[in-house]
């Protein structure tokens, strides 16, 4: 049999859509990583390894890179404990109040950790921070109590804010998990103690490692809490040294060596924490997913159940509660360091940043069209890459594929430096010193959150529900419009706030990229509290945190709401 | 001696109770199946007697051995019961291979590992998995699963077995073979099984007695024989087997079916039916036959709407005005064709009192 078909367009509507993606990631992402390796390895006109070791045994670069691996390590196991023992007892235990300390535990998510360390250096700076004066004053005590500049308040604050990557992931985990794998331990003789031990824990261990080595990621590459915390001592990661050297040499050889070559071992790193993660997934994605939901059971915590109630709402309250309490409170204050009477708190600084200050106003202003610009458009650009990534069967898609991998696994600092690389001038364009140069780096960074979110949603769309479409003679650009896009609108509502909430309080990349009248929320707060500005940094701090909580409540409303409906 | 003794169990959930006064024993070695459509209560049954739920009410025993007792304020848990279980979900560790997953049970009990050794060779082999001892449970098939959590809950010899639905997670033609080794397992090892299933076919094919629920109160418990041939309701009748209900309604004595002709005087109900305005007629279509003879005084008249071939059984469907009934007959026995009028004689006319809203 033989029938007569239409012949094919060299470049049909699946070309133009896979050129399309494959460009805007390359411009994007692959083109600033690309320009980091080269000016890594390429020195002098060829392609030089010796050079690479030698930055790399510069004492303060190894210093550097010692740090970022020590801090990593110190908050990962931290937060790997304290997230898998608040994730057991809200799931796993008859702790009253399960629900709401859940949701509870969610909240450090909402607070950027750079204004946590900045309360927590108001608290706890050797001299000046409240806690210490408070002993030292009334305790007669003769050293503070605790010096947050050292690499143990860097990992505690870090530990304070990251830990819901371990608690989500190991919840998430406990609950799906297949209620009779623990009965049938249970009717073998085990009691709770052996089952946690020889079964829930291994079955969870997956889930714990892959939260742990998110966390690590995220540490080895984070910017705000080393920034405003180990400076003042020497302490420096990787990132904060790459922002020192292009921050203080204004562009030289020398410092986008040492930039590129630290960014190139933030990127290996990282692709190999990636790595790592995919294969602990993928091997121990055990099938635990339950046949019939009968309730897990529970552990009696009897005489512990208010105790541990009363220990995890202090913990709550000493994290988030005290730090969101003493930023605010800065922040109304005159002046910094005065008490916190009536007469020294008001309003003033809030309003006069709000209405008066231009510093502040402008970067309200720029972080704000800054994170719609971006989420709007990485949102459409997401939904497109992860269209033909997901659902299209053409030519030249492992390319995509292999581009597509690419935006998980460049840090913040990485893609900033990268795009100082490519939009400077050198290739034509020049954007430095601009918004752009910031709105084309948010682009880069959040376009992995665009692909997840999209890509998720884009796989609940089976393919038959597109042939049916085509079957009913719709074209690919009608079963498009009409079958894929309503069916995706969830993830691409879901992208657009994933991007523009953490852009408002995004501080890794503007930091590096900001001209006088670029600053946006998060450069405004570090850079006011690093002229010694505190207590406007810390009022402006305040608005960025109602900002984000409200924002925050309203899409938890809708999406919930839509959910639902 | 009875084994497994269950007294006035009632459970509820909330407001609603999900077992009600429930009472039934169970002899040593016997197989003993709870069968109703889901939510009937028979999983939350089963659960009580494994421990993971407890009862509101009523008392279980195992033996001489109090297990549950709300009244007395005892309750054993589930690790203490000694049972062997078997779950839909195969519920066996990934984690753990197939040797370690059947010795489980037995290291818990601190076992002596020669003896671990021995009784997990001897459950391994019952269930055909020597060979597969050292393997991952993730590298078997479904059936394989199922018949490592078997041999996990043979490792300690128990007397009784609970088999929570352990068929359903497979495909049909494993499910037939895999009934027929349980049914071979309890011959060689002499437990007593608590088989719950929502598959009548086999609770019929595995169990000496079998408790049909429904709502959370039993309806019957019989042999799967009397269960099929004297359901003790419309309920039990509907849920075993292929039925069919014709509506009958009832005036001073005289009786016509529902839309549609009056009954033939042979077919009239039994006298302690008398007086009652509606009744239902059950009969199950293979006990149906076509009457030669057209002045029977026993026959329903009725046409031919549909006939289908279904391999061995050939399918009628035979208006009688108003409504419809199923007949069955082996391919071999001619009968009338699509569109025919017939009569119909039932074998075994049963008799219901149409409760209201059925």
């Amino acid at each position: 049999m033989s029938t007569q078909s239409k012949k094919k367009p060299f470049i049909g509507t699946a070309g133009i859509i896979l050129f399309l993606s494959i460009a805007i990631l390359v411009v994007f992402v692959a083109f600033p990583v690309i320009l980091i390796l080269f000016n890594a390895f390429w020195a002098k006109g060829e392609f030089n390894l010796v050079d690479v070791v030698n930055v790399l045994r510069e004492p303060d670069t190894y210093q550097a890179l010692l740090n970022s691996v020590f801090i990593a390590c110190g908050t990962t196991i931290g937060s790997t404990i304290v997230g898998t023992f608040f994730a057991w007892l809200v799931t796993r235990t008859d702790l009253p109040y399960k629900n709401f300390m859940k949701g509870l535990f969610l909240v450090p998510f909402m607070l950027p950790s750079f204004i946590g360390a900045l309360a927590w250096k108001m608290l706890l700076s050797p001299r000046a921070g409240y806690i210490n004066r408070f002993f030292m004053d009334y305790f007669g005590f003769e050293e503070p109590v605790f010096n947050i500049y050292s690499y143990y308040g860097i990992m505690a604050v870090e530990v304070m804010y990251l830990f819901p990557f371990v608690f989500i992931q190991v919840c998430g985990a406990l609950e799906r998990m297949d209620p009779t794998l623990e009965e049938s331990a249970r009717i073998s003789g085990a009691g709770l103690f052996t089952i946690t031990r020889r079964i829930t824990i291994p079955l969870v261990l997956p889930s714990i490692l892959s939260g742990s080595l998110l966390i690590m990621l995220y540490s080895m590459a984070h910017f705000g809490t080393v920034a405003v915390l180990g400076i003042e001592n020497g302490i420096f990661n990787i990132p904060t040294l790459i922002y020192e050297r292009i921050h203080q040499s204004a562009g030289s050889f020398a410092a986008i060596r040492t930039g590129t070559v630290l960014a190139t071992v933030l990127v290996v790193s990282a692709a190999f924490i990636i790595w790592l993660q995919g294969k602990i997934l993928s091997k121990g994605r055990y099938q635990i997913i339950a046949g019939k939901s009968f309730r897990p059971m529970e552990l009696k915590l009897r005489g512990l159940r208010y105790p541990l109630l009363i220990f995890c709402l202090a913990y709550i309250g000493f994290t988030i509660v005290l730090p969101t309490a003493v930023i605010f409170m800065v922040g109304g204050l005159k002046t910094y360091g005065l008490p916190f009477t009536m007469e020294n708190l008001s309003l003033d600084n809030y309003k006069f940043i709000l209405f008066d200050y231009k510093t502040t106003k402008d970067a309200i202003w720029n972080s704000v069209s800054l994170g719609l610009s971006a989420a709007v458009i990485t949102m459409f650009a997401g939904v497109m890459i992860s269209y033909v990534i997901v659902k299209m069967k053409v030519r030249g898609k492992g390319v995509l594929e292999f581009l597509g991998m690419l935006p998980f696994s460049v840090p913040g600092s990485v893609i900033a430096l990268g795009v100082i690389l490519a939009w400077s001038g050198k290739f034509g364009i020049n954007l430095y010193n601009s918004v752009w140069i910031i709105l084309v780096a948010y682009i880069a960074r959040y376009m992995a959150f665009s692909l997840k979110a999209n890509s998720a949603a884009l796989e609940q769309v089976h393919d038959s529900l597109i042939e049916a479409a085509r079957a009913c003679g719709a074209t690919m650009w009608q079963s498009l419009r009409d079958i894929v896009l309503p069916l995706v609108k969830p993830g691409m509502f879901a992208a657009f706030f994933l991007i523009f909430l953490p852009s408002l309080r995004e501080l890794t990349v503007s930091i590096m990229l900001y001209a006088p009248t670029t600053r946006t929320i998060g450069v405004a707060i570090y850079t006011l509290n690093e002229d010694g500005e505190t207590v406007m940094s810390a009022a402006l701090a305040g608005i960025a945190l109602v900002i984000i909580i409200t924002g925050q409540t309203v899409i938890s409303r809708l999406t919930g709401a839509s959910a639902k409906g | 001696m009875s084994h497994v003794r269950l007294v006035n169990v009632t459970k509820r959930f909330g407001a609603v109770t999900a077992v009600d006064n429930l009472n039934f024993t169970l002899e040593k070695g016997e197989c003993f199946s709870m069968l109703g459509p889901s939510g009937c209560g028979k999983t939350t049954t089963l659960r009580m007697v494994a421990g993971f739920e407890d009862l509101d009410d009523g008392e279980v025993y195992v033996g001489d051995r109090l297990l549950s007792s709300p009244a007395k304020n005892y309750y054993l848990p589930p690790e203490k019961r000694d049972f062997g279980m078997v779950f839909q979900a195969f519920a066996v560790w990934p984690h753990l291979s197939v040797y370690e997953n059947v010795a489980f049970p037995l290291r818990i009990r601190k076992v002596a590992s020669t003896e671990v050794k021995r009784r997990v060779s001897d459950a391994l082999g019952a269930t055909n998995l020597l060979e597969a001892a050292n393997k991952s449970p993730d590298d078997l098939s479904g059936g394989g699963k199922q018949r490592v959590a078997l041999a996990r809950a043979l490792a300690i010899n128990p007397d009784v077995m609970l088999l929570d639905e352990p068929l359903s997670s497979l495909d049909p033609h494993l499910r037939e073979e895999m009934r027929f080794e349980i049914k071979a397992l309890q011959r060689q090892f002499g437990f007593c099984i608590i088989y719950v299933t929502h598959d009548q076919s086999e609770a019929m094919a595995l169990s000496d007695r079998i408790l049909v629920m429904r709502g959370g109160v039993a309806q019957q418990i019989d042999t799967p024989l009397n269960v099929y041939n004297s359901p003790a309701n419309q309920f039990v009748f509907s849920f075993i087997g292929l039925s069919n209900f014709l509506e009958v309604r009832g005036e001073g004595g005289a009786y016509r079916l529902a839309g549609g002709d009056a009954l033939p005087a042979g077919l009239a109900p039994p006298p302690e039916f008398a007086g009652n305005a509606r009744l239902s007629l059950a009969s199950r279509p293979a006990e149906i036959e076509f009457d030669d003879a057209p002045d029977a005084a026993a026959a329903l008249r009725g046409t031919v709407v549909r006939k289908s071939y279904l391999g061995e059984i050939i399918d009628y469907l035979v208006r009688l005005g108003d409504q419809t009934i199923r007949v069955q007959k082996v391919r071999h026995s001619p009968g009338p064709e699509q569109g025919a009028n017939c009569a119909l004689r039932l074998l075994r006319p049963t008799w219901y009192v149409c409760a209201d809203g059925e």
